[in-house]
């Protein structure tokens, strides 16, 4: 009988009892408002995209020139493509940094559950902005030690976003491996004769791809969109070359804002959709 | 649908008020979940609904409480006709199947909780509250939350919130069904006093024959938003009106039968009729296992009537037999244990029928 | 991380292993060092820095500099702002999570939401700048509209702590939605319908039941959202390119100041405040959450 409750908000009975009529009252107020959050919250990205294939101002001919731009301008495209390497490098060191920790505190170490737990939470608690105060000495070490060919390059930062991610990919694995049984899958497959490494990549990894795959996309959004440690620390990511871009042509960088935008959309989007399990839940730091 | 009076017992006399639907229609988008029902409760009478999910019982006491509105009938306690009346101007105790404890209150603030929206003072709350918990055998866990209760103590907690606004009609929505089987059957005798006790009219819905046979006054077996059958428990049992019933309540074998006005032939066998069968010719007649007894034969006799037994299952007290009788199919018969020894697996055995009058319905 | 044995079977671990530490701990090594090296040490440094001056001696200089009046005026800015925004967050965020409830539970917009939702709450930084700016900066799209239909609109007032207001509630709402929703989901219909059959009205079942069960993850929600707010950076930065309204505009100008020498560890000692504060928060909200879960489980 659970579908009677439901269905009492959603169809009203056709007589016009006083509850036919106030909810139909609350459905019309539901739909007022919804509208107007959706209107608060489609306004600022529909302008994004007028404002990028407008030449002038609102009364300027339709141009995608500024969308052009982005695949010219040297500064832009070198920005994108380290941005995108930053991101994959992350990806797989913090993804190679956690999974194996993770699975092996699981196996061995449950009474370091809770420590593991606390420290991949963390960075949560502290701001980014502190995080940066601290990382600024450490990487004027990173510099002194870095080639001069790769100088300035940005792929150093990260180290400092293999931090920031931790929490989101720590939660998005910790479902996944709540969800298989983890002990009894490695005792299965190390009585047959595998060693460790087997055990990770042919076992465990497979099991768990859904996991790992959203902790990665995860990941990739949030490096792709990182502003704060990059900015501060001095190094040109996507950000903050989009930022420095403002300064001249804005049209350019409302079109990269709007591209970098609708590629973390799609790339969030999927995830929410197309993956069975729901996403970790994601508060991001930077803001 | 048939309504059969029931003798005036002592429990008749007691306080509550007559319940009456009349006519109650409902319809959600193209389902029809109640198809005109007609149903009188009376003074202090406990009636329980039964029937498969869907067939219309929960929305019958949604309709009485007046969570919903009804597309069509009235809804009369006494002589007042409330099917206009809001849920809260009714007075009328529910009972949920679960988790309808306010978690923010304790077991004593769930129960004082309808006498605080009375304005009721708080010592006098205090007092019926702690009335109502020791009615249902709960003060020592008056100051528990829900979360530190069991499922059974929770829902008599909830009874015990229900019965302290002192409502003209107790409602219990299945009640029981998420609560284990052991403690489902002492809350089912628990609830049972308490209503004695009160002497309130009420209605209990519920897919489960058992509670509904065991704790009721009358009860009312539907389907399809209808009501197929309304009477005492034996006689729902043991005198379905319709196919439904008597397959809905309990388990019934079906075995080819011949009706000659009064008496059916059942394979070679005549045995009494209920009136509402098919007139006359061929059917089916519904048989209880426990009407079904078995002989055994050593003599290497045979006829439609005598079969080879293919299993048997020993159910504590009693064990069920299963024979196979050819072409008229498998007959199940129930009988107590102890006399049940003689018919093992691969034994030869004569089904026979005790005189109770069976239901035969057409094929 | 120590190296005396667990407790437990520190006989059989050791004969097993042959030494003190047993060789299991290998395993976390990696994982422990790269955490020491870059979010503990950097932590630490923070915390150390914050009371040396620039040769290394320890000092309260860079405390004592905490209490300039300049320095006071932005962290109450920063708390205002996120104050503000943290309650109108929750308060809006809320009434869309009800919104969102009260429709079908596997609806399309519901769907939709939950999953805009889950995009918009960690959408920050210069593309949520711009697309503010687009909007309803000094050209932007609806300043122009009014314009056009004769309402004379400017748009500084996205450039001021206004500004900052409504684009923070751009992720402020969205994260309120994404932490209220579940609260919200373990309201049970049979409490409504509970408290019809006692006597009690809509409003009954509000005031003695409904808010003081969401009282407490509201609450916490509230919390998460102040130190949400308080912890951002990347949206006033890429707004505001100057100066310092908030703390963490603050933190940019000492760490980036290059005309005055000495200045770094100021910084750190302004991070260090931003993590008492933002402690607080998240100790509350843990007290919080502790508190809800004991009734909603």
């Amino acid at each position: 009988m659970a579908a009677v409750t439901t269905e009492l908000t959603t169809a009203p009975p056709k007589n016009q009892g006083a509850r036919a009529r106030s909810a139909l009252r609350f459905r019309i107020g539901r739909a007022v408002l919804l509208v107007l959050f959706a209107l608060f919250f489609a306004v600022p990205l529909l302008a994004l995209i007028e404002f990028s294939t407008r030449s002038n101002d609102l009364t300027g001919p339709r141009t995608l020139e500024y969308w052009r731009y982005i695949g010219q301008d040297p500064e832009i495209r070198t920005a994108l493509r380290d941005s995108v390497l930053l991101a994959l490098i992350t990806s797989v060191v913090a993804l190679a940094l956690l999974l194996p920790t993770m699975v092996w505190v699981r196996l061995r170490l449950p009474k370091l559950h809770r420590v593991v737990e606390f420290l991949c939470l963390l960075p949560l608690t502290i701001p980014a902005l502190v995080l940066v105060v601290g990382w600024a000495p450490i990487y004027l070490w990173i510099a002194y030690f870095t080639p001069a060919q790769f100088d300035s390059s940005p792929v150093v930062l990260a180290f400092a976003y293999v931090i920031l991610v931790m929490p989101y990919m720590y939660r998005s694995l910790d479902a996944g491996l709540s969800s298989i049984d983890v002990r009894t899958l490695a005792e299965a497959a190390r009585s047959l004769g595998a060693g460790w490494f087997t055990v990770m990549a042919r076992v465990i990894m497979p099991n768990m791809l859904s996991a790992v795959l959203n902790a990665a996309l995860l990941s990739v959004a949030l490096v792709l969109g990182e502003f704060t440690v990059a900015s501060l620390l001095n190094y040109d990511n996507l950000q903050v070359v989009m930022n420095n871009v403002a300064q001249i042509s804005s049209g350019v960088t409302v079109a990269l804002a709007a591209a970098s935008l609708m590629f973390v959309f799609v790339l969030l989007f999927a995830l929410s959709f197309v993956g069975r399990r729901r996403p970790a839940r994601v508060i991001a730091e930077e803001k | 649908m048939t309504e059969t009076d029931t003798p005036v017992t002592a429990e008749a006399t007691r306080a509550g008020v007559e319940v009456r639907l009349e006519g109650l229609r409902r319809q959600y988008g193209a389902v029809t979940a109640l198809d005109g029902l007609d149903l009188t409760i009376k003074p202090g009478e406990f009636i329980a609904l039964l029937g498969p999910s869907g067939c219309g019982k929960t929305t019958a006491l949604r309709l009485l409480a007046g969570l919903e509105d009804a597309d069509g009938g009235r809804v009369m306690v006494g002589d007042k006709d409330v099917t206009r009346l809001p849920t809260n101007k009714r007075d009328m105790g529910m009972v949920f199947q679960a988790y309808s404890l306010f978690p923010h209150m304790t077991a004593r603030q769930n129960v004082a909780f309808g006498l605080r929206l009375r304005k009721i003072g708080e010592t006098e709350r205090n007092r019926r509250a702690g009335e109502m918990l020791e009615l249902v055998g709960l003060s020592a866990q008056a100051d528990r939350y829900a979360h530190q209760m069991s499922g059974g103590q929770q829902q008599r907690v909830a009874l015990a919130r229900a019965l302290a606004i002192r409502p003209t009609v107790l409602l219990l929505d299945e009640p029981l069904s998420a609560l284990d089987a052991k403690v489902r059957a002492t809350l089912r005798d628990e609830i049972r006093r308490v209503q004695l006790e009160v002497g309130i009219t009420t209605l209990f819905v519920t897919h489960d024959q058992e509670e509904a046979l065991a704790v009721a006054d009358r009860v009312g077996v539907m389907n399809a938003g209808r009501l197929e059958q309304l009477g005492p428990p034996t006689e729902v049992y043991s005198r379905p009106a319709t196919p439904f019933v008597a397959q809905f309540v309990g388990l019934s074998n079906r075995i080819p039968a011949t009706v000659n006005g009064s008496t059916a032939d059942v394979l070679g066998a005549a045995v009494p009729v209920i009136p509402s069968s098919v007139d006359s010719g061929e059917g089916f007649a519904l048989v209880r296992p426990e009407a079904v007894d078995l002989l055994p034969v050593t003599d290497g006799a045979t006829g439609p009537l005598v079969g080879q037994v293919i299993a048997t299952s020993f159910l504590g007290a009693v064990s069920r037999i299963t024979v196979d009788l050819g072409p008229a199919g498998l007959v199940l018969a129930q009988m107590p244990t102890s006399q049940a020894g003689g018919f093992g697996s691969g034994s030869v055995a004569r089904v026979t029928f005790r005189p109770d009058p069976v239901l035969v319905v057409k094929g | 991380m120590t190296s005396t044995p667990v407790d437990g079977e520190p006989a059989a671990r050791s004969s097993r292993t042959g030494r003190r530490v047993p060789l299991s701990w290998l395993g976390v090594v990696p994982f422990l060092a790269y955490i020491g090296l870059f979010l503990l040490l950097p932590t630490v440094l923070v915390v150390v820095q914050a009371f040396a001056d620039p040769d290394g001696r320890p000092t309260l200089d860079n405390v004592r500099a905490l209490s300039e009046s300049y320095v006071l005026t932005a962290f109450w800015r920063s708390i205002e702002l996120s104050f503000v925004t943290a309650l109108i967050g929750a308060v809006l965020g809320a009434l869309l999570a009800y919104l969102l409830v009260s429709g079908p539970a596997d609806g399309f917009v519901r769907r939709v939401a939950t999953a805009a939702a889950g995009v918009l709450a960690q959408f920050g930084g210069v593309t949520l700048a711009f697309a503010f700016i687009v909007s309803v900066g000094n050209q932007g799209l609806i300043t122009l509209l009014l314009q056009n239909i004769g309402i004379g609109a400017s748009g500084g007032w996205l450039y001021q702590m206004s500004g900052l207001i409504v684009v923070y509630l751009y992720f402020q709402i969205p994260l309120m939605v994404l932490v209220f929703l579940p609260a919200l989901d373990g309201v049970k219909p049979q409490w409504r319908e509970a408290t019809e059959s006692l006597g009690g009205n809509s409003w009954a079942y509000w005031r003695h039941v409904a808010v003081p069960l969401l009282t407490p993850p509201f609450l916490g929600a509230f919390l998460l959202l102040f130190a949400n707010a308080f912890a951002a950076y990347a949206t006033a930065a890429a707004l505001i390119s100057q100066g310092g309204v908030i703390i963490p505009l603050q933190i940019r100008a000492a760490i980036t100041s290059e005309t005055v020498l000495g200045r770094e560890n100021v910084a750190n000692a302004l991070a260090l405040g931003m993590v008492v504060v933002v402690a607080v928060a998240m100790a509350l909200y843990s007290w919080m959450q502790r508190r809800s879960a004991r009734w909603l489980r």
